[in-house]
């Protein structure tokens, strides 16, 4: 799996132990399969629940940001072979699984004039390729489902081929209103494509690697023990975190870049001539993408499966992933509850006219921080300085300049 | 291994004949697209993992999106299933003649290759390697490339861009 040396604990290594004493069992020329197959079936069942177990916190945590109390009915079924029956409803909990039957039992109706194919093989496209991302992610400290070279190469071009599907489900619906929101969807995806892969240059330059557990394993250590050494927390690292979430949220469709779907404005996007499974499909596939954009970002930025301080290290690392895992999932409901629709002209202007320079310039930040390594004691002061005002100046003079003209706002009224 | 490459072979050549064969243009791109994701698979098969992620992230990411969008913008009827032109000699003609000398220049070089047997040594292929190579030894390479490709893409969009004119003065 990688190269480190065993130093976890019997809990950090437990899942691996299970692995292995499953696939000692068969015989040996089952072997390398069984064992590839275990890895799969593991983060598909982990991540099918994480997505399942995400959509109903997502409900309850609108619901409470909207001053609502969200789905709570949903208790166990009666079976009515069992003698004694669980009254409690369990805070709602078991809706996603209700929510399944019922997208599965839904009927499918597939337009007369679609083109049956592709109209069929959009969501399935559009699942294998979002499912495929979280094969380079590390977990762990030993758990990564495969350890490439060009890691950070694969994810994006995973992620790439999400667009094709869109397209695909878009042209095969054969409704106007489907084909238009479609190439919206294309120009705001292509649109922030480019941010997003240029918020992730610097820590390629800085840790010179593109394997994501080289880079996990480059942020590892604490000063004093206490302050980790996430890339979070130098200036070319915030800016590149705030430059990635931003993308992150328009890459995956999220508010407040949903325009692709923009349920309360345009009827579905793409998705107007999907129903039933195949529309449950596209959602799954949304949130996949969402959870393994955040699992990258917690990857390059905030450290992996690092603990955050020294004496907290015995608490196992994928534990500590899922954990930040988790608040960004929460950041990103938090956000979707928060912030207001942008219009499509803002959108693309948001990103070409700002993030993208932006980007580009933090690129050259974190040449410059790598170039200035070897400074120490007042000239770290220094660098910090520096790198910060190369990084703050623009922003605000950007800023500034962009929105001349539309801020503030005066509003008058009729006397 | 044999057959894994047989495989991704057939899959390679099948979908870009079928391409070639349909009538259906946005069915022809995307079996253009399969078969470009056939060439990413080869490249994975052959070792060569960053080129192969560069194949995914470039073609199917990226260039797949360039021609989609080329034929649902030029294209004003994608139920036409017309030939687009009316059939020609002349344009038979030319077709077949550059069709035979593509088809020459590529067998002369094939044939005047010489394919070693096999590879002395493992070439040293890391991400890293490749990286060094690129801005190293091919940097004016990669920039001449680049800027080639820039301004390809500006004279596209100069090309692409007919602003209706609507004072004649302008068109001169």
């Amino acid at each position: 799996m990688s190269a480190l040396p065993p130093a976890g604990s019997f809990l950090e290594r437990a899942p691996l132990e299970l692995r292995d004493a499953v696939v000692q069992v068969l015989p040996v020329p089952v072997q390398w399969l069984a064992h590839h197959l275990i890895t799969i079936v593991a983060v598909l069942a982990v991540f099918g629940l994480f997505f399942a177990f995400t959509t109903i916190a997502e409900r309850k945590l609108l619901a409470r940001l909207q001053n609502r109390r969200g789905p709570n009915r949903t208790g166990l079924p009666r079976f009515s072979i069992l003698p004694w029956h669980l009254k409690h409803t369990l805070f709602g909990l078991s809706q996603p699984f209700a929510d399944a039957v019922k997208a599965l039992t839904k009927e499918d109706i597939v337009p007369a004039a679609a083109d049956k194919l592709l109209h069929f093989l959009a969501p399935v496209v559009v699942v294998a390729f979002s499912l495929m991302t979280f094969a380079v992610l590390p977990f762990g400290r030993f758990l990564i489902p495969v350890d490439i070279d060009a890691a950070l190469l694969y994810f994006f071009a995973a992620g790439s081929a999400t667009e094709l599907a869109i397209f695909m489900a878009g042209w095969s619906s054969r409704n106007k209103y489907s084909l238009l929101a479609a190439m919206r969807a294309l120009a705001q995806l292509i649109s922030y494509e480019l941010p997003l892969i240029l918020s992730v240059v610097p820590i390629v330059l800085i840790t010179g690697t593109l394997s994501t557990q080289t880079i996990v394993v480059a942020q590892g250590n604490w000063s004093f023990g206490l302050l980790p050494h996430w890339f979070v927390f130098t200036p070319w690292g915030f800016a590149g975190f705030i430059i990635f979430l931003i993308s992150a949220l328009a890459e995956s469709n999220r508010s407040p870049f949903d325009l692709p779907e923009a349920e309360s404005e345009l009827i579905a996007g793409h998705l107007t001539e999907y129903s039933g499974f195949k529309y449950a499909l596209f959602f799954m596939a949304e949130y996949f993408g969402l959870t393994a954009l955040s699992g990258l970002g917690v990857t390059l930025f905030l450290g992996g499966w690092q603990a955050p301080c020294a004496f907290l290290e015995f608490i196992p690392s994928y534990l500590w992933f899922m954990l930040k895992l988790i608040g960004m999932i929460v950041f990103f409901i938090w956000v979707r509850g928060t912030l207001l629709r942008l219009r499509i002209d803002q959108l693309t202007r948001l990103s070409w006219q700002f993030l993208v320079p932006l980007a580009l310039i933090n690129v050259g930040n974190a040449a410059f921080w790598s170039l200035t390594s070897g400074w120490s004691g007042p000239l770290q002061l220094v660098r910090w300085g520096v790198s910060l005002a190369v990084i703050v100046i623009p922003f605000i003079a950007m800023g500034r300049t962009l929105t001349a003209g539309f801020a503030p706002r005066t509003y008058r009224y009729a006397p | 291994m044999t057959v894994a490459l047989i495989f991704i072979a057939v899959l390679m050549l099948g979908s870009a004949a079928t391409a070639m064969v349909l009538r259906n243009l946005i069915h022809s791109a995307l079996l253009l697209i399969a078969s470009w994701a056939g060439v990413a698979a080869f490249y994975l098969w052959a070792g060569a993992e960053f080129v192969a992620f560069a194949q995914v992230l470039v073609y199917v990411g990226a260039i797949s999106m360039v021609v989609l969008f080329a034929v649902l913008l030029t294209r004003q009827n994608l139920d036409d299933r017309q030939p687009a032109e009316p059939a020609s000699r002349a344009r038979a003609l030319a077709a077949v003649l550059i069709g035979a000398s593509v088809a020459g220049v590529i067998t002369a070089t094939v044939l005047s290759t010489s394919f070693k047997p096999s590879a002395a040594e493992a070439p040293n292929a890391t991400v890293k390697q490749i990286g060094l190579d690129l801005m190293e030894s091919h940097g004016a390479t990669l920039l001449i490339v680049g800027v080639i490709l820039t301004v390809a893409l500006l004279g596209a969009t100069v090309i692409a861009a007919t602003d209706k004119k609507s004072d004649p003065e302008d068109a001169q």
